[in-house]
C-alpha cells in the first residue's frame, strides 16, 4: 500500500507481467508487501504504542520504575529540553529492541569480526559487558565493499610511514596552514581515478554534501531532490537557502513533471525564471539498494539545461567494471555529471568525502568551501589510506589485485541476490547493487532476526522507522568483496532458516522447483 | 390586520417562505394556519392536503401566503408595528407605482446584482499555456553557470603547502619555519607516544569503520575515549563526532527546533552559526561580551513571554557561548552567564575548541578557569583537532542532556564514526595531559611573553586575553576598503615568513559569515615554542610591521 505510493509503477514489473520469473530481466524490483503482513505490521506498532501509554502511566504514578535520565532538580522549572513525546517512541518502541544497535566492536571490520559480548540487566536501559568476546562473527554490516580494511599488513606499510612521519593531527583549516602535500597528492589522484579535471577532499563524508551544496546553490535558485535522499544531502540543500522540491524516488515523470513546471512557471509569486536549477541524487541508495537512473536523468538535465549533482557514497569503487561508480556502471562519460561527489568511508575503507568535476567548478569550491575555510583538513594516515586503495583499484600498484575485487564483489552480489530470491524473501533494489535489503516489515521480527543471526554469529544491520518508513522494517545485508562463498553460503543459510523460522518469506513471485500451486490472489489469502 | 391582504403575493413570497422557521412556529400549528389559509386564498380545488412538512414548498407556500404573515405580525411587539406600517406601505406604494417605474428598478437591481459579482478587475488569461508556448519557454531559458568563475590569483586558490607534518617546525612552500599558525597548543601532533598509541591502533584496526556508530561503527576505543573525556572534564557523559566542525553544528539542533529562541553572541564562530541555521530556531544576537545587551534581550523575551505564558512554557531558551572566541580570542564572562541562566532560566551551550587543554589548572577549560560547577553548563562541546591534536569533536554534559544526541545529533547518526587511529591517539593525548599538569601553566607563560612583546607595535593593535593561545592582530587604522587591509595583513605575513615564522591570517568567507571580523593576523602560541623563539616572532613581526605599515 505504502509502497505503491512511494515507488514508481514501472519499478515493479513483476505487478504488469503476470507470472512473475526469476530470469525475466527485472533491473529493480521493490515488491509489495501482502496486505495481511502490512495489517499485523500496524498492529503491531498499534500494541506497542498503547503498552507505551500504559507503563509512561505507571511510571508517572511511581508504579514502575524510571530508568531514564532525570533532569537535574535546580532546573526542574526550566522549559524541557526535549518535549516528552518526541522520546515516547525512544523510551517504549525503540528501548525494547535497542541492543541490536551500537554493538560494540573491539577487532577491524573485516569480513569476519569480534564484538564485545553486553548484557542488559534492566530491559536494554544499560548495558553490562560481561568480558567475553564473541569470536569470528561473519560481517555483513560494514560498508567494507571492497574487503580493503582490514588490521595492519604489509599493504598498508605506507600508512604506517605516513602516520610516523606526520602523525595524526593537522590543527589547521585548508586555507590556513592545514594544505599537506598528501593532501595534494590525494587530490590529484582522486581526479585522475575519476577522470575528470580536479578534485577536493574533504575529512567527513557528511560534511562534504552539507558544506558544499550551500555553495552552488542559493535563494533564487531550485534543487530537485529523489526524495529519498541521505540526511546530509537534505541538510546541505536546507542550509543552502535555496527552494527545495523533492521527487518520488527513482522516477524520471515525477522529476520531469517538476523540471518542466519549473521552467515553465519560474519562481512562486515573483514568477522570476529560477537562477539555476540543481538535480541531487545518490549513486546507490543505502536503505533501497536502488541504484540512480543515471542515463535518464542525464538526458533529462541535458533536455532541461539543470545541473546535476550525484552523491556515490556507496556506488564509488563498488559499481561499474572498474570500479569507477555509477558513470562507468552506465557506460557514461563522468563529464556528463556536473558535481561528483563521493566517500572514503566505504570502499576506500577510510574516511572523508570529496568533490570532483570541471576544473573551474573545484576551484570555486576550493575558495568557497566552508570546510576549507572552517574546519580541520583531513589527518595524513587517513589520506595515505585513501591514495593506497584507489592505487589498488586503479592497478597502479602493479598487480589486478584491485580488479579482482571489484568483480569478486559483482559476483558475490549476484549470487547472494539471487539464492535470497529464490528463498522467497523480499528484497529490494537493483541486482548489481552490494546493498541488500531484505523487508522484514514487523519491528518484533527486526529484533528476533538481528538477535538470532548474532546467535549464529553473524552480524546483520536491522533499520526501522525512523530511518525507513514505519510499516518497511528491514534488514540489510552489505557485501563485500572479502566474503568467502563459505561466508555466504553460512550467512544464507542461516537467513533461510530463520527466515523460516520468524515467516519472514513474504514474496509472492518464489521461484522454486515445485510447481505453482496458487495464482497470486489465492496466496494471498491462504498465506 | 386579520382582514388584510397582501396585494402582490409574490412579494411576499420570500418571507412567507421563511417565515414559520424564523417565528419557530410548530409544525402542527403552520398546519392549522395553512388549514385556514386555504379557505381564504381561494386555492386551487386540486390542491393536495396540507402536510406538515411541506411548509417550505413553494407551491404551498403561495397558499399560506396570508396566513403566515398574519400569525408572524401578531407576535411583533408594538415597537415593531410602526416599522411594519412603513413596509405596508412601501408595498403598497410598489403597487401603485407606474409599469416603467418598476421596469428601471427591476433593471436597476439586476445592474447591482451584476456588479456584485462580476469581478470588479480582469484577471489575466488564465495561464493555460499550449504545448508549444510551454516548449519555447523551455528553449527559452537560460540558467545561471553553476559556478562563477574565480580569478587565478585569488589568495585561496594559492595556499600554502606544507611538506611533511605541521608541527613546531614546518616547512612552507619549501621554506622551514616556525609555526605560530597551527592550534597545535601542546604540541602533541608529532608527540612519540600519541604516535605510538595510534599505530598501536592501526595495526589491531586499520584505518575506517565502514560504518555509523549504529551500524557496526561503535568500537571499543569510541566507548573508551568516551569514558575518558566524561572523567577528563568530569561530567556525567560524553559523546565524540568524527569531525570538529560537525560537532556544536550538529548538536544545537538537536535541542533547539523551530519556534525556539538562541541568544548568541555576535562573534560566535561559522560551526555555530551553522548549528544555528540548521536548527531554524529564532535567533537574538547579543553584542560581544555585553552582559548587559543579552540581559536587555532576555529580559524583552521575558517581557513577551508574560503576553502569551501558554507559549513560553513550550519555548525553550538557549544561550550559545565560546569559552576562548575563536574570532576574538577573548574569553566570555561565564560567571555572569551562569547568573543570567537562572534568573531568565535559559540553558547554556559552550564552545571550548580552543580553551578545552588549554585554560584551568587541569586543562578543563572555561569551566576550571573561572572554578564554576560544571553541571551549570548544560552542554560542553570541543574539538579534538586543537589541543588533542587528533581529529574528530566531543560533548560533554549531564547523561539527561547528552544522551538525546545518540538518536537527534546527525553528525554522529549519519556519519561514519571516527577511525580508531584518531580516538587511540586522543586517549593518548589525553593521558599525556593528565600526567602533566603543568604543561597548562607553561602555555599560560607563553602567552602572556608574546602578547607582551606584541604590545606597542604602531599599526597593529592586539586582541585576545593575554593567556589565550590563539589570538588576533588588527590594523589600528583600516585603509578603508578590506580588500586593502587584507593585502597589508598578507605582505607582513610573507615577510615573517620568509624570515622564518609561519603566520597565517584568520580566513572567513566574507558573504556567509553573519557579523564579519575585520581582517587579521592571528598569532598561535604553542609549548613547544621556546623563549627564545616568542622573542623572535615579536621582533620579526613589529619590524615587518614597520616596514610595510609605515
Amino acid at each position: 500500500m505504502y509502497i505503491a505510493m512511494i515507488l514508481p509503477t514501472e519499478c515493479r514489473p513483476e505487478k504488469q507481467n503476470g507470472k512473475p520469473h526469476i530470469n525475466m530481466e527485472i533491473e529493480e524490483s521493490f515488491e509489495e508487501a501482502p496486505l495481511h503482513v502490512m495489517v499485523f505490521t500496524y498492529m503491531g506498532y498499534g500494541i506497542g504504542t498503547l503498552f507505551g501509554y500504559l507503563r509512561d502511566f505507571l511510571r508517572n504514578w511511581g508504579i514502575e520504575k524510571c530508568n531514564a535520565a532525570v533532569e537535574r532538580e535546580e532546573q526542574k522549572d526550566f522549559v524541557p529540553l526535549y518535549q516528552d513525546f518526541e522520546n515516547f517512541y525512544t523510551r517504549n518502541l525503540y528501548m525494547r529492541i535497542r541492543d541490536n544497535w551500537n554493538r560494540p566492536v573491539c577487532s577491524a571490520p573485516g569480513p569476519h569480526f569480534d564484538m564485545l559480548e553486553r548484557v542488559s540487566d534492566d530491559y536494554n536501559w544499560t548495558f553490562r559487558f560481561t568480558g567475553r568476546v564473541i569470536k569470528d562473527v561473519i560481517n555483513m554490516g560494514s560498508y567494507n565493499f571492497l574487503g580493503l580494511v582490514s588490521k595492519y599488513n604489509e599493504s598498508m606499510r605506507t600508512v604506517k610511514e605516513v602516520l610516523e612521519r606526520y602523525g595524526t593531527g593537522v590543527a589547521s583549516t585548508r586555507h590556513e596552514m592545514g594544505t599537506l602535500d598528501k593532501h595534494k597528492e590525494l587530490e590529484d589522484l582522486v581526479a585522475k581515478f575519476l577522470n575528470v579535471e580536479a578534485a577536493m577532499v574533504f575529512g567527513m563524508g557528511f560534511a562534504t554534501n552539507s558544506m558544499n551544496i550551500p555553495v552552488l546553490v542559493g535563494k533564487g535558485c531550485l534543487i530537485l531532490s529523489d526524495e529519498l535522499n541521505h540526511t546530509s544531502v537534505v541538510l546541505g540543500a536546507r542550509l543552502s537557502g535555496a527552494t527545495i522540491r523533492t521527487f518520488k524516488h527513482n522516477n524520471m515523470q515525477s522529476l520531469e513533471k517538476l523540471l518542466r513546471d519549473a521552467i515553465i512557471y519560474g519562481q512562486p509569486r515573483t514568477r522570476r525564471a529560477w537562477k539555476k536549477i540543481l538535480i541531487l541524487v545518490e549513486g546507490i541508495y543505502s536503505m533501497e539498494g536502488s541504484i540512480v537512473r543515471l542515463p535518464q536523468i542525464v538526458a533529462l538535465k541535458k533536455k532541461y539545461k539543470a545541473y546535476l549533482y550525484v552523491d556515490e557514497a556507496h556506488s564509488i569503487g563498488s559499481v561499474g567494471p572498474t570500479g569507477r561508480g555509477v558513470s562507468e556502471f552506465f557506460g557514461i562519460d563522468p563529464g556528463d555529471v556536473d558535481v561528483l561527489m563521493g566517500t572514503f568511508t566505504k570502499s576506500f575503507g577510510a574516511a572523508g568525502g570529496y568533490i570532483a568535476g570541471k576544473k573551474e567548478l573545484v576551484d570555486y569550491i576550493r575558495v568557497h568551501s566552508h570546510s576549507a575555510v572552517y574546519a580541520t583538513s583531513m589527518s595524513p594516515p587517513v589520506a595515505e589510506q585513501i591514495i593506497r586503495a584507489m592505487k589498488l583499484i586503479m592497478g597502479l600498484d602493479g598487480t589486478t589485485q584491485g580488479l579482482q575485487r571489484v568483480q569478486q564483489l559483482a559476483k558475490n552480489t549476484k549470487y547472494f541476490r539471487q539464492r535470497l530470491r529464490e528463498m522467497g524473501f523480499i528484497i529490494y533494489g537493483n541486482d548489481h547493487s552490494p546493498v541488500v535489503p531484505v523487508l522484514l516489515y514487523m519491528p518484533g521480527k527486526v529484533a528476533a532476526f538481528a538477535r538470532h543471526m548474532l546467535e549464529k554469529k553473524i552480524a546483520v544491520v536491522v533499520v526501522g522507522f525512523p530511518a525507513t518508513p514505519l510499516a518497511e522494517a528491514r534488514a540489510r545485508f552489505c557485501i563485500s568483496a572479502a566474503h568467502t562463498r563459505e561466508m555466504l553460503d553460512k550467512v544464507l543459510e542461516a537467513t533461510d532458516e530463520i527466515g523460516d523460522l520468524l515467516q519472514v518469506k513474504y514474496s509472492r513471485h518464489r521461484h522454486s522447483a515445485r510447481p505453482e500451486l496458487y495464482d497470486e490472489t489465492s496466496f494471498e489469502l491462504d498465506d | 390586520m386579520d382582514t388584510w391582504r397582501p396585494p402582490v403575493q409574490g412579494i411576499c413570497l420570500p418571507r412567507s417562505a421563511s417565515g414559520p422557521a424564523r417565528t419557530g412556529l410548530s409544525p402542527s400549528l403552520t398546519a392549522q394556519a395553512r388549514g385556514g389559509g386555504d379557505q381564504r386564498a381561494a386555492a386551487p380545488a386540486q390542491a393536495p392536503p396540507p402536510r406538515a412538512r411541506d411548509v417550505t414548498v413553494p407551491r404551498h407556500a403561495r397558499v399560506d401566503v396570508p396566513v403566515a404573515f398574519r400569525k408572524e405580525a401578531q407576535r411583533l411587539t408594538m415597537a415593531n408595528a410602526a416599522e411594519q406600517w412603513v413596509l405596508v406601505e412601501m408595498v403598497q406604494a410598489l403597487y401603485e407605482a407606474p409599469a416603467y417605474h418598476l421596469i428601471l428598478e427591476g433593471i436597476l437591481i439586476l445592474w447591482i446584482i451584476r456588479l456584485l459579482f462580476s469581478k470588479t478587475y480582469k484577471l489575466q488569461e488564465r495561464s493555460d499555456l499550449t504545448l508549444k508556448e510551454k516548449e519555447e519557454l523551455i528553449e527559452e531559458w537560460q540558467p545561471e553557470p553553476l559556478v562563477p568563475p574565480v580569478s587565478k590569483d585569488h589568495p585561496a586558490l594559492n595556499y600554502n603547502i606544507v611538506s611533511g607534518p605541521p608541527s613546531h617546525n614546518i616547512v612552507v612552500n619549501g621554506k622551514e619555519c616556525i609555526n605560530f599558525a597551527s592550534f597545535n597548543f601542546l604540541g602533541l601532533l608529532d608527540n612519540p607516544r600519541v604516535k605510538a598509541a595510534a599505530l598501536a591502533s592501526l595495526k589491531k584496526y586499520g584505518v575506517g569503520t565502514c560504518g555509523p556508530r549504529g551500524f557496526y561503527g561503535t568500537f571499543d576505543v569510541h566507548l573508551d575515549l568516551e569514558d575518558r573525556l566524561a572523567k577528563f572534564m568530569k561530567t556525567e557523559e560524553a559523546i565524540i563526532y568524527s569531525y570538529g566542525f560537525a560537532t556544536i553544528a550538529s548538536a544545537i539542533p538537536a535541542y533547539s527546533k523551530r519556534g525556539d529562541i538562541v541568544f548568541v553572541d555576535r562573534a560566535a564562530c561559522f560551526a555555530i552559526q551553522k548549528g544555528l541555521q540548521a536548527s531554524r530556531s529564532d535567533i537574538k544576537i547579543f553584542k560581544h561580551n555585553d552582559m548587559a545587551d543579552l540581559e536587555r534581550l532576555l529580559k524583552e523575551q521575558e517581557i513577551e513571554d508574560q503576553k502569551n505564558p501558554r507559549k513560553a512554557r513550550v519555548t525553550r531558551r538557549f544561550i550559545v557561548v565560546e569559552g576562548i572566541y575563536m574570532n576574538t580570542g577573548t574569553i566570555c564572562p561565564l560567571p555572569e552567564l551562569v547568573k543570567l541562566k537562572y534568573k531568565y532560566k535559559a540553558r547554556i551551550f559552550l564552545e571550548e575548541s580552543l580553551s578545552f587543554g588549554v585554560l584551568g589548572e587541569h586543562g578543563r577549560g572555561v569551566t576550571e578557569h573561572y572554578g564554576i560547577n560544571i553541571d551549570d553548563i548544560d552542554l560542553i562541546s570541543a574539538n579534538m583537532e586543537n589541543a588533542l591534536a587528533s581529529v574528530g569533536g566531543f560533548c560533554c554534559g549531564r547523561s539527561f542532556v547528552i544522551d538525546h544526541q545518540r538518536l537527534s545529533g546527525q553528525g554522529y547518526c549519519f556519519s561514519a564514526s571516527l577511525p580508531p587511529l584518531l580516538a587511540a591517539a586522543a586517549i593518548e593525548a589525553l593521558n599525556i595531559m593528565e600526567e602533566n599538569p603543568g604543561i597548562f601553566a607553561v602555555l599560560k607563560e607563553k602567552c602572556r611573553k608574546i602578547h607582551k612583546a606584541l604590545q606597542g607595535i604602531s599599526g597593529l593593535r592586539v586582541m585576545g586575553e593575554s593567556f589565550s593561545p590563539a589570538f588576533h592582530l588588527h590594523l589600528e587604522e583600516s585603509t578603508g576598503s578590506r580588500e586593502k587591509d587584507v593585502k597589508l595583513l598578507q605582505e607582513i605575513v610573507n615577510q615573517c615568513m620568509n624570515r622564518s615564522i609561519a603566520l597565517t591570517q584568520a580566513r572567513y568567507l566574507d558573504k556567509e559569515e553573519k557579523c564579519l571580523p575585520p581582517p587579521s593576523i592571528r598569532v598561535v602560541v604553542t609549548v613547544e615554542q621556546t623563549e627564545d623563539e616568542l622573542e623572535r616572532a615579536a621582533a620579526t613581526i613589529k619590524e615587518v610591521a614597520q616596514a610595510v605599515l609605515l
